[in-house]
């Protein structure tokens, strides 16, 4: 059997920088545990056992939630991908759970055969199948962590909002800058064309630099940023279409502010509409109701629209400077 | 907040001969989707449904289908270049590229 560690239901400051570091997508693809049985408190062979991923960021949430618990704590192999996704993909599994039972030997350290589990693992573990295969009852808990103490002293029942997963603004600016640090491309893109655009070097360049930066990076950050903290306000349910408006508002906005001309903010405005469309359907991802359906229709359908309204835009953008038109 | 998206719940199915009537479903449902009446389950907001496929991959009788998939545009990008269909490609041998 292996060893059962014990873990402490305080984070580090290590353990902080490190959930602060994948929220930048820093080591966020090896940023895991060692899959196994830890333990929480101090469990005996009635305490619960929970069952999770082995993303760091995910152990940390689970066990800083503990506190006053004494529990068991089993660690899946996702790869060091979150719950929900892991589940998608399978490695948050019915195979893997099982495989784990046996390893783990846990049927030896718990005199019960009760597993909890977090609710969003139903989408790769099926209960019905653990209990048949292995005589294991899955239980699922609660969506968040925070809420198990609570489930815990209610019997193992949740209420409503245990259930449902909510996506409010705080969630959605916490995964955003992965958004931001994945749209490196874009923001390389737009220094470039930037700097560029505002030849020839003398009198101006300087400002003229500054005001193309302004306008096209502030393109990438309507799309990586505005468009995930406005996604419930704005209108639309194609994240494209939400991109665009924000992007497109960010155009007028940035033309008014630069006095361009009438081509110059023709093209602003389908730059920001093209690029963040592009960002903001790339948040669906990011997101926890989208469905794959929809994700399709929108890309079978945008793609074209975005690369034709961002070459326009390219072209305007250099006639206004080249011909000064 | 509801937040919804296009073509949500469009291949959710659900057959009320089959249901046992066990909840299972409505457990796991992150969006409140379904619901018990007359100790049978039923489809109450599918416009709600994410396809995420929870209830069917723990529903006992196989009352319940659905078309389970990834919600995510670079998924579906990168299904697209590779031929193989819509693939995450976070947790994988190479650096993650997107949600998770």
């Amino acid at each position: 059997m292996q060893p059962v560690k014990v873990v402490s239901t305080r984070l580090s400051l290590g353990d902080i920088l490190g959930g602060w570091g994948v929220r930048w997508n820093i080591r966020r693809g090896r940023y895991r545990v060692e899959p196994g049985l830890y333990a929480v408190g101090a469990p005996t062979a009635d305490s619960p056992v929970l069952v999770t991923a082995n993303y760091k960021l995910t152990f940390d949430k689970l066990r800083s939630g503990l506190t006053g618990v004494d529990a068991w704590i089993l660690v899946l192999d996702t790869r060091g991908v979150n719950v929900w996704c892991a589940a998608g993909k399978g490695t948050f599994g019915t195979r893997e759970l099982e495989r784990r039972l046996l390893a783990t030997r846990l049927d030896q350290v718990v005199s019960h055969r009760r597993l909890v589990l977090p609710q969003l693992g139903a989408t790769g573990v099926s209960a019905p199948q653990i209990f048949k295969d292995t005589g294991w009852r899955v239980v699922f808990g609660p969506v968040r962590a925070r809420d198990i103490p609570a489930f815990l002293g209610a019997g193992m029942r949740k209420d409503a909002s245990m259930r449902r997963v909510r996506f409010n603004l705080l969630d959605r600016m916490t995964v955003a800058p992965v958004e931001l640090v994945q749209a490196w491309p874009f923001l390389l893109g737009a220094a470039a064309a930037s700097l560029l655009l505002a030849l020839p070097f003398g009198t101006g360049y300087g400002t003229r630099l500054l005001r193309f930066s302004v306008s096209l990076i502030g393109a990438v950050l309507a799309g990586t940023l505005a468009a995930p903290a406005l996604l419930p306000v704005v209108p639309f349910r194609a994240f494209s279409l939400k991109g665009a408006v924000i992007g497109a508002a960010w155009g007028v906005v940035a033309s008014v502010a630069f006095r361009a001309s009438v081509a110059g903010s023709l093209a602003f405005v389908l730059v920001g509409a093209s690029v963040a469309a592009f960002l903001g359907m790339s948040f669906t991802g990011a997101t926890t109701f989208t469905c794959q359906a929809g994700a399709e229709l929108e890309v079978r359908r945008g793609t074209l629209p975005m690369i034709v309204s961002l070459a326009l835009g390219v072209v305007l953008l250099s006639a206004w400077r080249v011909l000064g038109i | 907040m509801r937040m919804t998206y296009i073509r949500n719940g469009g291949t959710l199915a659900l057959d009320p001969v089959k249901c046992n009537g066990c909840g299972r479903c409505v457990e796991v449902c992150p969006h409140a989707v379904l619901e018990m009446a007359d100790r049978k389950a039923r489809i109450s907001d599918r416009g709600a449904c994410m396809e995420c496929g929870a209830c069917a991959n723990n529903c006992e009788t196989g009352a319940i289908k659905v078309t389970a998939g990834v919600g995510c545009a670079a998924a579906v990008i990168q299904g697209v270049i590779k031929g193989t269909g819509p693939q995450c490609g976070c947790g994988g041998s190479s650096e993650p590229s997107c949600c998770c």
